[in-house]
């Protein structure tokens, strides 16, 4: 990359401008998630930089779009919804996709192919579509049989659990996904020793398989988690009023009646990206290094 | 020759099977209960949307009798159909009007002609008032025993008069139904409806014997024709009643045809007004508008790709985060920055007024927009377009252009003739991707999109939400989910299968999981 000393005038023109140009992307990608961080400390509840705040006055500054988003119900209902909703959707999501990675990584699974393409399927179906066919079949239960449909005696739009299942059928494929590739490189003959030495299959899973597959089942349940955490298109169709979750709200919000405490929301959440990206990045780091293969 | 025996003194052979066999079931017992979990919670919910762009049982559901009638009348004709029909409709619709599903037939066949829903609620409130209570009188003056709800049940019950009156049978039993279902009363204690009294007057006329004999030769006849027609001129339009014929059938190619601006007509397909052709142009949108958001991710990804890719690793991740972050920051976070910026208040018309490069007055409008969804549309699917291509990029060995240079070839052909063709596989994955991703987006040109930037994810919500055309959002979202598939099988025809698992933050765990070098495979590696 780096200029040779022998470079023409015009290899250095393009050198330069090269950078400059990466440096305006960089830019681009970087800029409008920093700018709202100043933002939400407005005085004012306008969303530009107000003279005040560019001259650096204390005064221009306030946490009072934070202290909006703690005291005001609408965001504390919204706030406790994802909390109660993320977990257990995690939880779920975990749990089966963690069972099934590891049936999947057998030797012999019958219709390995197909099997993965459905449990893969959320991720790869639209979420509009997804949400769509969850609203009508949530809101209308049925067992489909040859001789017609069998209803189910209850609806699952607008409850807590309706939006669980649908939260947890959407992570579950990035934990398939990082368990999968975690046990790609799991040495079966552990399990057999284990089994050998009078472990029976519970306390081989829990005592051998699990603690070397925990940083894939950790860094699937994060996807999990943030998955729900994230998400508004579904929840927006399958919950209603009473499942308002803190997206939901952030939507709501920014269609109808744009407030600053939304600038306020926004920077507590990239606060909670910068987090997550960073236990990603350490647990990356801990399996590079397990393998060997870190470069320090 | 002796057969290998295992411990047990199994052959070996049906030993290793059986045990074959076991690791199998273990293997599925495992998978079972997710597989059980996403049939219920997502396949079953996307089969059911798929069933629902073809269902259409509830005209034959709503109006049994009358789509029967309808079998002999011809679409084509100029004229509306008969008596008979309209005796049809009369009971279908005092039955339907107790149930309150007329309104919502209504509603279905309101999407295919307008006005349809306001002539079946104002039906639904005059078919009480029919003059043909004319009937039930006569009947009540000449025998009281036909006023006694306890008589009518006992006759219903005799099987020689259920022989004599089929019809009048048929349509007590519809009746008796009602009672139960909709007004929770017993009918041997409730006296029938007009309609039944009306299909017994028709039968009897036509020669059959009642159970009490009655004269009703100085009973007018009233035309049930005239008493829809008094509610509304419009029974009396054949459009009408070959709308009703054209959707009788349970299932039906109706809502498919409407997402691509077609209807049904009584010579078949044939293309709808100007004024409600509206899909065509969305779907064109849609897909316009992701080619260009994707055209803008490889404008904008290839250099910062490259950047990446040719950096010391230090320098590379330290630039690598700043990719990072803002693909694990919500989407929503995104999003309203956009909004907030590019507002005609906002920072950047803000700081384009300080420059001096607008004025004032004559800020530019950047939001609502299709600008505005492009711009931010390509801020969220950027880093899908950058990562598959630095993963690419950094399988290409950089001494292939070091070798190039010193062969004689310029930065200029050495970059496009030996760099450039090794990276069109990155630029086909990062592009199949961030269109796929691109085309079912919803969230981001609800919000920033104003009416011009929508997608065609945007009707679909409104049809389920607003406008409550289920069946059309069934078929648009069909349609869309066709196209995805596609676009997937090409993308693993292209970049193989087991890269298909690169979608939405996969390419994160991916990379986690299976560093670049050691796994050496193209794209998600």
């Amino acid at each position: 990359m780096a200029l040779p000393a022998y470079a023409s005038t015009g290899q250095r023109v393009w050198h330069y401008s090269f950078r400059v140009i990466c440096g305006l992307i960089f830019f681009f990608l970087i800029a409008p998630i920093l700018v709202i961080i100043p933002l939400s400390f407005n005085a004012q509840n306008f969303f530009t930089f107000t003279p005040e705040m560019l001259a650096l006055d204390p005064a221009g500054y306030s946490t009072k779009h934070y202290e909006d988003f703690f005291t005001n119900s609408d965001w504390q209902l919204a706030l406790r919804n994802s909390l109660r909703i993320a977990p257990v959707a995690t939880i779920l999501s975990v749990t089966l996709g963690t069972l099934a990675a590891i049936g999947l990584s057998q030797s012999h699974v019958p219709f390995r192919r197909a099997i993965m393409a459905i449990l893969i399927s959320p991720m790869i179906v639209p979420l509009i579509i997804s949400a769509t066919g969850m609203y009508f079949f949530y809101s209308n239960p049925y067992i489909p049989t040859p001789f017609g449909k069998i209803e189910l005696p209850f609806t699952l739009t607008g409850t807590y659990w309706g939006v669980v299942l649908a939260h947890a059928a959407l992570g579950i494929p990035f934990v398939i996904i990082t368990v999968t590739a975690t046990l790609v490189g799991f040495d079966q003959s552990l399990t057999r020793a284990a089994a050998n030495m009078g472990a029976g299959p519970v306390t081989t899973f829990f005592k051998i398989q699990m603690p070397l597959i925990l940083p894939g089942v950790v860094s699937g349940g994060l996807f999990a988690f943030i998955t729900s955490f994230d998400e508004v298109v579904v929840v927006l169709f399958v919950g209603s009023a009473g499942q308002k979750t803190l997206p939901w709200q952030m939507f709501t919000g920014l269609r109808e009646q744009i407030s600053p405490t939304i600038l306020a929301v926004a920077t507590i959440l990239i606060g909670i990206s910068v987090l997550l990206l960073f236990t990603l990045e350490l647990l990356r780091r801990r399996s590079e290094r397990l393998r060997g293969m870190s470069p320090t | 020759m002796t057969e290998v025996l295992a411990a047990d003194g199994r052959p070996l052979k049906a030993s290793l099977n059986r045990a074959l066999r076991r690791q199998k079931l273990r293997a599925l017992a495992l998978i079972a209960p997710l597989l059980l979990f996403i049939l219920v919670s997502f396949v079953m919910p996307i089969g059911d949307m798929l069933f629902r762009s073809v269902e259409n049982q509830i005209v034959s559901e709503t109006l049994p009798r009358t789509v029967t009638a309808l079998e002999d009348w011809d679409a084509n004709s100029d004229e509306a159909p008969g008596e008979a029909v309209f005796a049809a409709l009369y009971t279908d619709m005092a039955l339907a009007t107790e149930y309150k599903t007329h309104t919502r037939l209504g509603s279905r066949l309101n999407y295919e002609m307008t006005g349809i829903s306001s002539l079946f609620r104002k039906s639904g409130r005059g078919v009480g008032r029919f003059d043909t209570d004319t009937y039930t009188n006569a009947f009540q003056e000449a025998d009281p025993a036909y006023a006694d709800p306890a008589q009518w049940s006992a006759w219903m019950q005799d099987a020689n008069v259920r022989t004599s009156l089929p019809e009048t049978a048929a349509t007590y039993d519809a009746w008796a139904q009602m009672i139960v279902e909709a007004e929770g009363d017993v009918p041997s204690e409730e006296e029938p409806w007009d309609f039944v009294y009306t299909a017994l007057y028709k039968e009897v006329m036509a020669g059959a014997q009642p159970p009490i004999a009655v004269d009703l030769s100085d009973i007018v006849p009233i035309s049930l024709q005239a008493q829809f027609a008094d509610i509304d001129e419009d029974w009396l339009d054949p459009d009408v009643w070959q709308t009703i014929k054209i959707y009788a059938p349970s299932y039906t190619s109706g809502y498919f045809l409407n997402s691509v601006d077609l209807a049904k007509g009584a010579d078949g397909i044939e293309t709808r007004p100007e004024n409600e052709q509206i899909y065509i142009t969305l779907f064109v949108r849609t897909m316009v508008m992701s080619l260009s958001i994707m055209g803008m991710c490889v404008l904008l990804g290839y250099p910062i790709a490259w950047l990446l890719a040719n950096l010391p690793d230090r320098k590379a991740n330290l630039l690598m985060i700043l990719v990072l972050l803002p693909f694990w920051t919500s989407l929503l976070v995104r999003t309203s920055a956009w909004k907030v910026l590019l507002q005609q208040q906002g920072v950047i018309n803000d700081v384009l007024v300080w420059i001096g490069i607008v004025a004032d007055d004559g800020r530019l409008q950047l939001i609502n927009n299709q600008t505005g969804t492009i711009i931010a549309m390509t801020h969220i699917l950027l880093p899908f377009m950058i990562l598959p291509l630095y993963s690419v990029m950094k399988t290409i060995p950089p001494s292939y252009l070091r070798a190039a240079k010193s062969l004689g070839a310029n930065d200029w052909t050495a970059f496009w003739r030996v760099y450039f063709p090794q990276s069109v596989p990155g630029i086909g994955a990062g592009c199949i991707l961030v269109f796929i991703l691109a085309i079912g987006y919803y969230i981001t040109p609800e919000l920033v999109g104003g009416t011009k930037g929508v997608f065609i994810s945007n009707r679909i919500a409104f049809h389920i939400s607003s406008s409550l055309n289920w069946g059309l959002a069934a078929a648009l979202g069909s349609i869309l989910l066709a196209v995805v598939l596609i676009l997937y099988w090409v993308y693993d025809k292209i970049v193989g299968i087991d890269n298909v698992k690169l979608g939405a933050r996969t390419w994160h765990c991916q990379h986690m999981q299976a560093p670049v070098s050691a796994s050496g495979t193209t794209v998600s590696a």
